[in-house]
């Protein structure tokens, strides 16, 4: 292939296909994700439980080779390596704060990067990723020991040293200090011989009320550069010698280009360098990335036809109508997801039944920096690849699978994130990479490829369009007697990592319909999958998106029937759950007192929603007050309280709860990824609302430490937002929403 | 070939007319703050001050620039008001990703040059900017902490 010719589509079998890692042996997997050798603290039982400890001694337990993560520099400054990706959450300055504690140095004087792969970053249960708000309460315990065994090591050298026992010595933010002869040595002149030292396994910990970082709200590290430009994305790499590349996808999601069709005309536009066919798409190179995206834009090519009709493919007539139909007439009996009492026994002597459908539709997460990525192949046989993930070494293994190289070949630089939302996992034709990859084989030449707007609302993955069927039983005090919940769709565990996690019912489809803290004595939940033919998703919060949305809208349907106050009826279902009793008052508290309404502020009607959720180990009550405006939704306030069972940084916190209420409003007022005959409608932020300025509430953030293990940060702020809203509006209106998003709905009733 | 006065120094981009000015800062010029978030003037990531004024370059064409003096955030802190933007933005901690950042302080400059005691009605109107880390918020107090 020279490097003017276009692709031969048979280099579609090198990339990913939607099916991405499902086609993966579990093994080789978590073997390049983990070092197989390591996994015996993720994988408690069974084979691979012998096969960790048979051979563990040869690779380090994740979190503990001080090397693999700290280089101590002369001028005082640490340099941690982080296992995990910063992208808005604060992970670096949170890891920068539970080191610099332990270590004893201040957080201000941390340089934190993302590590490149191995497996000493395999953190999160054996795995590395940054998702699941995982990463803190994931690394939490083992970021303490790694500061604290540092802090041992840099003691023992200056002992050494100074001639002296450790126990004569003590630190003080960055320095080793020998106190009966005032005497002491910077870590920057420790850290050559101490990282010699063996590191000792039971270090003690500081006792926590002697923290002097750990709970505070310190600084971010990053927002200086990130208020004057000097913050560097995948956007904006660049290496030498490299071309631009522009790329057009099939508008129809699984057609092909079969054959360029003026070629000659594109070629000789100003700056083209070359024109290709790739998998699912058309691209140009260039000099520039915006002659590219000119001369791709004039590129035309005889695309493959769709399937004609059906929902197994993106079909010409497949629509987000189509999809929603289907899992609503789905007849699939599906698994039990969640099951307790005897709920056929409870509607059979109910006072009363109701029963409603909800849905959620499609979303993109729309994060402000479109994907990019560059490829460089190197002399010696590797690649570089500076590529925005969540998953660096499973990157690491499918840009291996798509170059021909083994992944030990394969550099992975991991960027900032210009906001991800789980956009930056590994989702088949949703990702830019293999496009890069392919094209610098092509070119000869190092490529960046980057997606327009356009291409991005086309092409991202998307949260999964979601129905779940509800239907309770009242006895006839109006108590909830049973609930019965069927879901029918499609989760991302499921769709990407369905061969490592191998639970009959996808957690992800069903998070926010389980596990509810609710004393409702029969439940009988069922899940029934019933795949998408799009790329589906991980978006902020997963599941608990829309399951939350659906359960707690239901609840205040289920308090209705039965005449009770919405706030008076989940205090008396929790009264058996003090924690969650303890954050439903403190929301209470934090708005003021609980009143539902309808009351008028400025001569408008103005009424208050609540809800509460779960989400990945957390837990949340959330106030909403809203009113209507021109027949649509206008809130006003947002009162959230989350027990996340304790912290590292509040200010941090309350900023991830208030940015999540906000993506929660956006999604739940505006947003919906609409298909219309198998292509996708919205191409850009114009048609595609998201949450502006305009609608911004007040957010009044509270946050509870119960003291259980710690949960996470990033996401349980969204899913109590959109039934809060929901509530709110129905106490305004008498009329239910079951369907998402607001927008859609004409609002009467203020 | 188009000569642009950038932050005081003309530089020569070579670009065909029609060429939005960002990707000339970003590809030609080398000057990556200002970013690119949707090409047609809806998030104003790619803000930058022309002659003062608040514009998304992302639908600037080179040829309109002229003789018009160009400031982007690289030299943000070379300028009074923007130093006090820039202190204000550290100070309340604003920035999540960060990305649409840039654009923002440029906007928030741009209002501040023009109005040096903004309502929330004047801060609502000039900072349009979109963030979907919802940073929104922090942005109103920062400016409002910038003016003070």
């Amino acid at each position: 292939m020279n490097a003017h010719s276009p692709f031969d589509l048979d280099a579609a079998t090198l990339v990913p296909t939607p099916d991405g890692v499902a086609n993966l042996s579990r093994r080789r997997f978590l073997g390049v994700a983990a070092g197989a050798l390591v996994l015996g603290v993720a994988l408690p039982t069974g084979k691979a439980r012998a096969q960790a400890e048979g051979a563990g001694a040869i690779a380090p337990k994740p979190g503990t080779r001080v090397p693999a993560f700290l280089e101590i520099r002369a001028d005082g400054t640490v340099k941690l390596l982080s296992p995990f990706i910063e992208g808005g959450q604060g992970i670096n300055t949170a890891l920068a704060q539970i080191v610099g504690e332990e270590l004893d140095v201040n957080p201000a004087r941390f340089v934190v990067e993302c590590a490149p792969p191995g497996p000493d970053y395999a953190l999160v249960n054996g795995l590395r990723l940054t998702g699941g708000s995982f990463s803190t309460r994931s690394s939490y315990g083992a970021m303490r020991r790694l500061g604290a065994t540092a802090r041992e090591m840099l003691i023992r050298a200056a002992a050494a040293k100074l001639k002296v026992q450790d126990g004569e010595l003590t630190t003080e933010d960055g320095k080793v200090v020998h106190a009966a002869s005032g005497r002491s040595i910077g870590y920057g002149d420790l850290a050559g011989e101490a990282l010699l030292l063996q590191p000792k396994d039971d270090v003690p910990l500081r006792e926590p009320k002697t923290f002097r970082y750990i709970r505070q709200p310190v600084a971010r590290l990053d927002v200086r550069d990130k208020s004057t430009g000097r913050a560097i994305y995948a956007i904006d790499q660049k290496v030498e010698g490299m071309l631009y590349a522009a790329v057009q996808h099939a508008a129809v999601l699984g057609t092909e280009p079969k054959a360029l069709l003026n070629e000659a005309d594109v070629k000789a536009m100003p700056g083209v360098h070359s024109v290709h066919r790739l998998p699912g798409a058309i691209a140009v190179a260039a000099d520039t990335w915006w002659r590219a995206r000119k001369a791709v834009e004039a590129l035309k090519a005889d695309w493959s036809a769709p399937a004609a009709q059906g929902v197994d493919t993106v079909s010409a007539e497949f629509s987000s109508e189509t999809m929603l139909a289907a899992l609503k007439a789905s007849a699939e009996p599906g698994l039990p997801s969640e099951t307790e009492g005897d709920a056929d026994a409870a509607f059979a002597k109910a006072a009363k039944i109701i029963e409603a459908d909800y849905d959620a539709p499609y979303l993109a997460h729309a994060q402000l920096e479109p994907p990019s990525s560059i490829a460089r192949f190197n002399a010696d046989g590797t690649l570089d690849l500076w590529v925005p993930n969540q998953m660096p070494e499973l990157f690491q293994m499918i840009a291996g699978q798509t170059a021909g190289l083994t992944p030990d070949k394969v550099k992975i630089h991991s960027p900032l994130l210009g906001g991800f939302f789980g956009r930056h996992f590994m989702y088949g034709p949703a990702n830019p990479f293999p496009q890069a990859i392919l094209l610098a084989k092509a070119t000869g030449r190092p490529v960046k490829v980057l997606w327009s707007r356009e291409e991005e609302f086309l092409n991202d993955a998307v949260r999964p369009l979601s129905f779940s069927r509800f239907r309770a039983a009242l006895d006839g005090a109006g108590n909830p007697t049973a609930l019965e919940v069927r879901t029918v769709g499609e989760g991302p565990i499921g769709r990407w990592f369905g061969s490592i996690f191998k639970a009959p019912v996808d957690s992800s489809a069903v998070e926010g319909i389980v596990e509810k803290p609710y004393a409702i004595p029969n439940r009988k939940m069922a899940f029934a999958k019933l795949p998408h033919p799009v790329t589906i998703a991980f978006w902020r919060s997963v599941g608990h998106s829309m399951n939350d949305f659906f359960y707690e809208s239901f609840l205040d349907e289920i308090a209705d029937a039965g005449n009770k106050d919405p706030y008076a009826f989940r205090l008396a279902l929790l009264k058996d759950k003090p924690r969650h009793l303890t954050l439903l008052k403190a929301v209470a508290d934090l708005s003021g007192g609980w009143t539902r309404g309808p009351y008028e502020v400025d001569g408008v009607k103005r009424a208050r929603g609540v809800a509460m959720a779960s989400p990945f180990g957390s837990e949340t009550a959330t106030i909403a007050e809203a009113s209507i405006e021109d027949g649509a939704a206008r809130v006003h306030r947002l009162w959230i309280a989350i027990d996340p069972g304790s912290i590292v940084n509040p200010a941090i916190v309350k900023a991830q709860v208030e940015s999540a209420a906000a993506l929660g409003l956006s999604s739940a007022l505006f947003e919906q990824v609409v298909y219309k005959d198998g292509v996708r409608q919205d191409r850009n932020y114009d048609s595609y609302k998201i949450l502006a300025r305009d609608h911004m509430p007040e957010v009044h953030v509270a946050i509870v430490e119960s003291g259980a293990p710690m949960g996470g940060i990033g996401e349980p702020g969204l899913p109590g937002v959109p039934p809060a809203v929901a509530n709110a509006l129905a106490a305004l209106t008498g009329e239910r929403i079951r369907s998402l998003p607001i927008a859609k709905a004409k609002l009467s009733g203020a | 070939m188009y000569d642009v006065d950038v932050n005081g120094k003309v530089l020569k981009a070579d670009a065909e007319p029609g060429t939005p000015l960002l990707w000339v800062l970003r590809d030609t010029l080398g000057m990556i703050g200002t970013k690119y978030g949707c090409g047609i003037a809806q998030c104003g990531a790619c803000t930058v001050l022309i002659d003062g004024q608040a514009t998304r370059s992302c639908q600037f064409p080179i040829e309109a620039v002229e003789q018009s003096k160009i400031t982007t955030i690289e030299a943000i802190t070379e300028d009074e008001v923007g130093r006090k933007v820039v202190e204000a933005w550290v100070a309340a901690q604003v920035p999540q990703c960060g990305y649409c950042q840039s654009g923002q302080v440029m906007a928030a400059t741009a209002l501040l040059k023009e109005t040096p005691k903004p309502t929330d009605a004047d801060i609502s109107d000039a900072m349009s900017n979109l963030c979907r880390c919802g940073t929104y918020n922090a942005i109103a107090a920062a400016v409002r902490q910038a003016a003070a």
